[in-house]
């Protein structure tokens, strides 16, 4: 028996697709600046970057804000739990047309795997950027006038990080992309993010909240 | 809880927007009007010295201009016999040399080398009387007040007779005009120097006498029309203003932002750049824009007569490129500087320094400063490069007796020995000389601070921003975005993008090969 079930809500969704949106554009113009082609002009190029990059922070303050009044962020707590079995899932199981090993329900959107990539992008490779990028942003080239240990040396160090966080956010939008397409259909989960609502399975989540009682 | 976020959402969004709009700032027009109105006054003279009853009489020699002169400014005299014009040299404190007298006197450069031996030409421009008899340096009536101060444009030095100027000039007319230095009176020594026009500078032309917006946007005819001592203020004959050919010293330099503030521009992002860049090394993204300068000098090749007579050789545009005399020259205009970064402080070649390393270019003004330095900013430069003659035994620089009224005084000019002109200009200077003579390449840096171009034509971001062909190329020792990557880091990057890509297409593969089978086997089994 399968219901549709209100996964996604709208900030949600709206937080999911202006990330998306920022991320490919922080991209774009981020590698124009690091020299790798011409679109915009290197100018322009980094006007846009700085007000992007300004908007991605501001969003990112809201999504925080929204996981913790929501108690979303629960969701992201990694776990062992079938771990191996999702992976086998993956690797083995998916074409053998084996069952998923962890059932969706709205308490439980993410399966192990997924648990622990958002968490690292979460608390390792977005802060990483975020923080690289306000370095970048705020440097300001040794100067007399200004209390010494404000300074920092070298921007080299800093633009390297965030060179190789974007590189990193790439591979991860590009598996990201390939990943959504292993739902029920091609199209699933693509669909729950765009409308929100997605066919799961009624019982289990039924099972479910029993068991947690 | 959706409508709290909802609405905090918009507040904040009304709060940016408003933070954004008001707190727009035009302060560059209102700067930039306010010395517009300030510079657009004419300053009108508070005498007529045509009317003074002391210059109506008719002048037989300068000097009687100049003692006229001292009756009424009774004191200037003494300011001027102050003064790095007068004296050619000053006290400067250079890096690890100390504090030494640094001038004309001493200093050496890689055009016609130095002033030792060859006063009575270099006379042109000193603003002296009698270099050609014995110059005394305490006598106030030696004082030529009129090369700085004639204002009819008429009055100029004599070739070759210690400072005097043409016999065939108004000198009554040229007394009873006189005033604030214009551009003219600087510029007939300073866009010569070296010997002709802008030989030396690069950035101090003929061009300059009337220049055009395009050549200078302060100094346009048309335009602001600002004269030299506009910005070279100056005070009881101390003039503002540092060359660094021959100074030393980070003092009583001209700088932009006396007039504009060091936060000139709308974008935040450009003037966070003044921190590290000079406002001329955008603002001048080309110099020596009409008039070519000099840009090498090889002494080596002077000295070849035709039927034994001098000879001269010119390019195109009338600059000679061989003089027997002074060797072969290459010239160029339109030029595109080349960037150092620059504390203000320099050092300097001086008479009869020990040359330490021989196989490499001798700098005869190292400019100090690097990217650690919180003093340094870059500058634009134009380098004079030359192969000039030393002795490599003292391994010192040789300073040559070049000029003399006639042959047979081991002058070069007149008899074409470098020998017997090393040994007379060695020993008038009082050098040790071994009797040899060889060629050493030498590099002489003239920053580049005239022909400012306008906003609109200044240097654009991806000038210097760009992996190719950037303008500070040459400068190495910082990380400048757009121009700087690591190559380590995106190698690793662009694999960790190809495995990705590669991981997906084998599992795709996968998929889609066990799909059509499952498909297969389902349908088998129904």
């Amino acid at each position: 028996m399968t219901k549709k079930v209100y996964v996604y809500r709208s900030f949600e969704r709206f937080w999911h697709w202006l990330q998306a949106i920022l991320i490919l554009f922080l991209a774009f113009t981020g590698f124009e600046i690091h020299g790798e082609y011409k679109f915009f002009g290197f100018e322009e190029a980094v006007a846009y970057h700085n007000i992007a990059s300004y908007m991605f922070i501001t969003l990112i303050v809201f999504a925080i804000f929204w996981h913790f009044t929501t108690g979303e962020w629960k969701q992201y707590i990694p776990t062992y739990k079938n771990l191996t079995a999702q992976m086998q899932y993956y690797l083995w199981g998916m074409f053998k047309n084996a069952p998923h090993p962890t059932k969706k329900t709205v308490l439980r959107k993410l399966n192990p795997m997924q648990k622990l990539t958002y968490f690292g992008l979460k608390v390792l490779v977005i802060p990483v950027m975020v923080t690289s990028g306000i370095l970048y942003m705020l440097y300001r080239y040794p100067q007399s006038h200004e209390i010494k240990y404000l300074n920092i040396d070298s921007l080299e160090i800093i633009a390297l990080i965030h060179t190789f966080a974007a590189f990193f956010l790439i591979s991860f939008v590009i598996v990201h992309l390939y990943l959504i397409t292993t739902g029920e259909k091609i199209t699933t989960n693509l669909k729950a993010m765009l409308t929100g609502y997605e066919e799961l399975e009624e019982d289990e989540d039924k099972e479910l909240k029993k068991g947690k009682k | 809880m959706k409508k709290i976020v909802g609405s905090l959402g918009v507040i904040m969004l009304i709060i940016v927007v408003a933070v954004g709009t008001l707190s727009t700032k035009n302060t560059e027009e209102s700067e930039l009007s306010k010395l517009k109105n300030r510079f657009e006054k004419k300053e009108i003279s508070s005498v007529d010295h045509s009317k003074f009853s002391q210059l109506q009489k008719d002048f037989k020699s300068p000097r009687e201009v100049t003692e006229e002169c001292i009756t009424c400014h009774n004191k200037r005299h003494e300011e001027v016999m102050q003064s790095n014009h007068w004296n050619w040299e000053r006290e400067e404190y250079i890096e690890g040399r100390g504090i030494v007298s640094i001038g004309k006197k001493n200093a050496m450069n890689n055009f016609c080398i130095g002033t030792q031996g060859n006063e009575k030409s270099c006379a042109k421009c000193h603003i002296g009387y009698g270099m050609n008899e014995g110059f005394s340096f305490t006598d106030a009536n030696n004082i030529d007040c009129l090369i700085c101060h004639d204002n009819t444009e008429t009055y100029a030095k004599a070739p070759n007779m210690g400072g005097a100027p043409l016999p065939t000039l108004d000198l009554n007319d040229i007394a009873q005009h006189v005033g604030k230095p214009q551009r003219t009176n600087c510029g007939v020594c300073h866009f010569y120097g070296g010997g002709g026009d802008n030989v030396k500078h690069g950035d101090l032309s003929s061009d300059m006498f009337y220049p055009d917006a395009d050549m200078d946007i302060h100094m346009a005819a048309d335009g602001m029309d600002l004269q030299c001592v506009d910005c070279h203020e100056t005070n009881q004959h101390t003039i503002a203003g540092k060359m660094y050919s021959l100074s030393s010293m980070n003092h009583n330099r001209v700088f932009c932002d006396d007039c504009h503030s060091s936060t000139p521009h709308e974008k935040e992002i450009l003037n966070e750049h003044t921190l590290k860049v000079a406002c001329q090394t955008c603002h001048i993204p080309i110099y020596s824009k009409g008039k070519s300068t000099k840009m090498r000098w090889d002494w080596s090749t002077a000295g070849k007569l035709k039927n034994g007579e001098p000879y001269h050789e010119e390019d195109s545009l009338g600059n000679h490129t061989y003089l027997s005399i002074k060797g072969s020259f290459v010239w160029d205009r339109k030029l595109v500087p080349e960037y150092q970064w620059f504390n203000g402080t320099a050092s300097h070649y001086l008479e009869g320094d020990t040359i330490s390393d021989t196989t490499k270019p001798l700098v005869m003004n190292e400019l100090h400063g690097s990217y650690s330095d919180s003093e340094s900013k870059i500058i634009p430069v134009k380098v004079h490069r030359a192969n000039q003659p030393y002795d490599p035994v003292n391994k010192i620089l040789i300073q040559p007796k070049l000029y003399a009224d006639k042959k047979g005084e081991g002058a070069f000019w007149k008899d074409f020995n470098w020998q017997i002109a090393s040994e007379k200009g060695m020993d008038e200077a009082g050098l040790p000389f071994s009797g040899q003579v060889d060629f050493i390449q030498t590099e002489m840096n003239w920053p580049i601070n005239h022909m400012v171009s306008s906003a609109e034509n200044s240097l654009q971001c991806s000038d210097c921003h760009t992996r190719d062909n950037s303008r500070l190329a040459d400068l190495n020792d910082f990380y400048m975005p757009g121009r700087d990557y690591s190559a380590y880091v995106d190698i690793l990057g662009a694999w960790n993008i190809l495995l990705a890509i590669i991981g997906i297409v084998i599992h795709g593969s996968f998929r889609i090969i066990t799909a059509k089978k499952n498909k297969n086997g389902i349908s088998d089994n129904d």
